[in-house]
């Protein structure tokens, strides 16, 4: 059994999300419950900055809940960072156990569904889920420095400067995760670096095929079906494999990294990617239109490009793996 | 089973080639007018062939490590491509880049180690070719060609 | 008239990559390696110095003209010290330029930093 149906539903006590300023400047940036204009959030490294916004992150959600650190039983977290230290270095001193995670891109849809299983196994009280990304941090990491001129292609994406954070435990709310379904690493041997989302659009469609067959769904009563960050190239991409496999997927079907960016007006390339991508979308925007009722049902599917500089450098292909988690009003 | 990365090739939205070729043609050869006019002054200045060509290279790398740092040169270069990576500016910008970048982890295994980070490549191949062909310049002497006229 | 050479030829060079960039898988890196070689090809050849005898900036700027003054480097020192120069002509060749490039990067990473470019 690969899907992991929530009887005892664990609720989302609360979701806080923060993001920078290209965010700031985007179609969803009142949705954040806090954006930065400066990079660098006042520090003077990159990578300290991704760990304060992680930090922000943390006692922003903490903070709506009234809750305290220690009445959290453990967190999942994760980013895109070598051994994930902008998370784990966030958690630094703080009285709150945690469990690094790395799913690239996906990391927020796999910790997410972890802390929904900890939780609904009644062994956790309340469990915390995080994914973070910066645009510098990345760069630096698997592209190139920040200020070598190079020409991006149509299918790049830009890498999310956000966070995204959520308390889930059995307080009464009216949002809850009603199931899980971790994903299978797919690789048809994209190798294209300059197109993620193509590269991790049959991991996608290989959970939604999987899904289908466990739930016998027609995905039509859904509100929304957002993947994390296929970007345009890649949803493109799913919607021409989904056809090819006879699986048809409706029109509410979007992706986090499309939505977080005015590709017209920003200069975002195929759109948005990164672990804060999917985490700050679903914490900010997601969240609180399930929250007010207008929406009532929806599917998140985080993807992730599983490869590293070396297997690049090494001529491998790109792996991808993309979880699924529903979330829905009880 | 599908050559998947070739479907998703002809699938993916392709550059707008025309537009880079023009833009990259155009600021390529102003790059170069602006290099012809350095070149023409320091000449006209009184220095021989040999130290003008030196001092206009200085000049373009000097003004390309200037708008690298100024942050002006990532977003000229992501319009105009080729244009400013193929003159020297280029190879300027491949080294200054990096220098800027890893400051944050010191200067000796920041900025030091990393400096040739991108223009590694280019000086190693540069120098193992120029070992090659000052082997053919000598192999060609000892039969009594010499073909550093050609050069020279 | 050397000035609408340089522009002409110059401009076409680039053109010439950005061709292979957006045509082709090779990347950025492997284009100026590959002209790199193809610069010190040329110059043995006798080709460059007639290029740039034509269209002097837009000959000697692009990187291949970089590389011809590796090939001049190289063949200034077999002439003056014999073998030995084999090895040390390239270096010699390409010392200005690089000390420039080196120093200037020294002094833009103690003045500047980095930042992103789409803001």
């Amino acid at each position: 059994m690969r899907l992991f149906c929530f009887e005892n539903r664990p609720r989302i006590v609360s979701c806080a999300s923060v993001g920078g300023g290209l965010e700031q400047q985007g179609p969803l940036s009142s949705f954040f419950d806090l954006t930065e204009n400066d990079t660098k959030f006042g520090l003077d490294t990159w990578e300290k900055a991704e760990r304060r916004m992680n930090e922000l992150c943390v006692s922003l959600v903490m903070q709506k809940a009234k809750i305290l650190p220690e009445e959290i039983d453990l967190a999942f977290a994760g980013d895109l960072m070598n051994q994930c230290t902008a998370s784990s270095f966030a958690f630094r001193g703080r009285d709150l156990p945690y469990c690094g995670l790395y799913g690239a891109c996906s990391t927020f849809a796999e910790s997410l569904g972890l802390a929904a299983l900890a939780v609904d196994s009644g062994k956790a009280r309340r469990a915390l889920s995080l994914a973070s990304s910066h645009f510098c941090t990345a760069e630096r990491q698997y592209r190139y420095p920040l200020e070598y001129g190079n020409q991006r292609t149509p299918t790049s994406q830009t890498t999310v400067t956000g966070a995204g954070c959520v308390i889930l435990g059995q307080d009464p709310s009216p949002v809850g995760i009603l199931e899980f379904m971790p994903g299978r690493i797919v690789d048809l041997s994209a190798k294209d670096m300059n197109n993620m989302g193509a590269a991790m659009a049959p991991a996608a469609l290989d959970t939604l095929l999987r899904y289908q067959k466990e739930t016998q769904t027609d995905f039509s009563g859904f509100d929304g079906i957002f993947t994390g960050d296929l970007g345009a190239e890649g949803l493109k991409m799913l919607r021409v494999l989904s056809d090819r496999e006879g699986l048809s997927l409706p029109s509410s079907l979007n992706d986090c990294g499309i939505l977080i960016y005015d590709r017209v007006r920003q200069d975002v390339h195929a759109g948005g990617s990164g672990a804060g991508c999917s985490a700050s979308v679903f914490c900010g925007y997601l969240y609180s239109k399930l929250l007010d009722g207008e929406w009532n049902d929806i599917l998140l599917i985080g993807t992730g490009a599983l490869m590293s500089p070396t297997t690049a450098l090494q001529k491998e292909s790109i792996p991808a793996v993309a979880h699924l988690v529903r979330i829905r009003r009880c | 089973m599908m050559d998947y990365e070739a479907f998703s090739k002809s699938r993916a939205r392709p550059s707008p080639f025309l537009k880079n070729l023009c833009l990259s043609y155009f600021s390529g050869g102003l790059i170069c007018v602006f290099g012809q006019i350095l070149v023409s002054s320091f000449r006209a200045a009184g220095f021989d062939p040999d130290t003008s060509s030196l001092l206009t290279t200085g000049t373009l790398i000097f003004l390309a490590c200037l708008f690298t740092g100024l942050g002006w040169f990532d977003r000229i270069a992501k319009h105009v491509g080729a244009g400013t990576l193929v003159p020297v500016t280029g190879f300027a910008n491949s080294m200054c880049s990096p220098s800027i970048d890893n400051k944050a982890e010191g200067f000796i295994f920041g900025v030091g180690a990393k400096m040739f980070l991108i223009a590694g490549p280019v000086i190693v191949y540069g120098t193992a070719t120029a070992v090659l062909l000052g082997i053919v310049i000598r192999v060609l002497m000892i039969f009594g060609i010499d073909i550093t006229g050609w050069i020279l | 008239m050397i000035y609408l050479y340089a522009f002409l030829v110059g401009g076409a060079l680039c053109a010439a990559a950005q061709i292979l960039i957006d045509k082709t898988a090779v990347t950025p890196a492997r284009i100026l390696v590959g002209y790199v070689c193809l610069g010190v090809v040329l110059s043995g050849l006798g080709i460059y110095k007639k290029l740039v005898s034509f269209a002097g900036a837009g000959a000697s700027v692009p990187l291949l003209g970089f590389w011809h003054t590796l090939a001049k480097g190289v063949a200034r020192a077999i002439r003056e010290s014999g073998w030995i120069g084999i090895f040390t002509g390239g270096v010699k060749g390409m010392a200005g330029g690089l000390t420039f490039a080196i120093l200037f990067s020294l002094i833009a990473a103690i003045f500047f930093h980095g930042k992103p470019e789409n803001l």
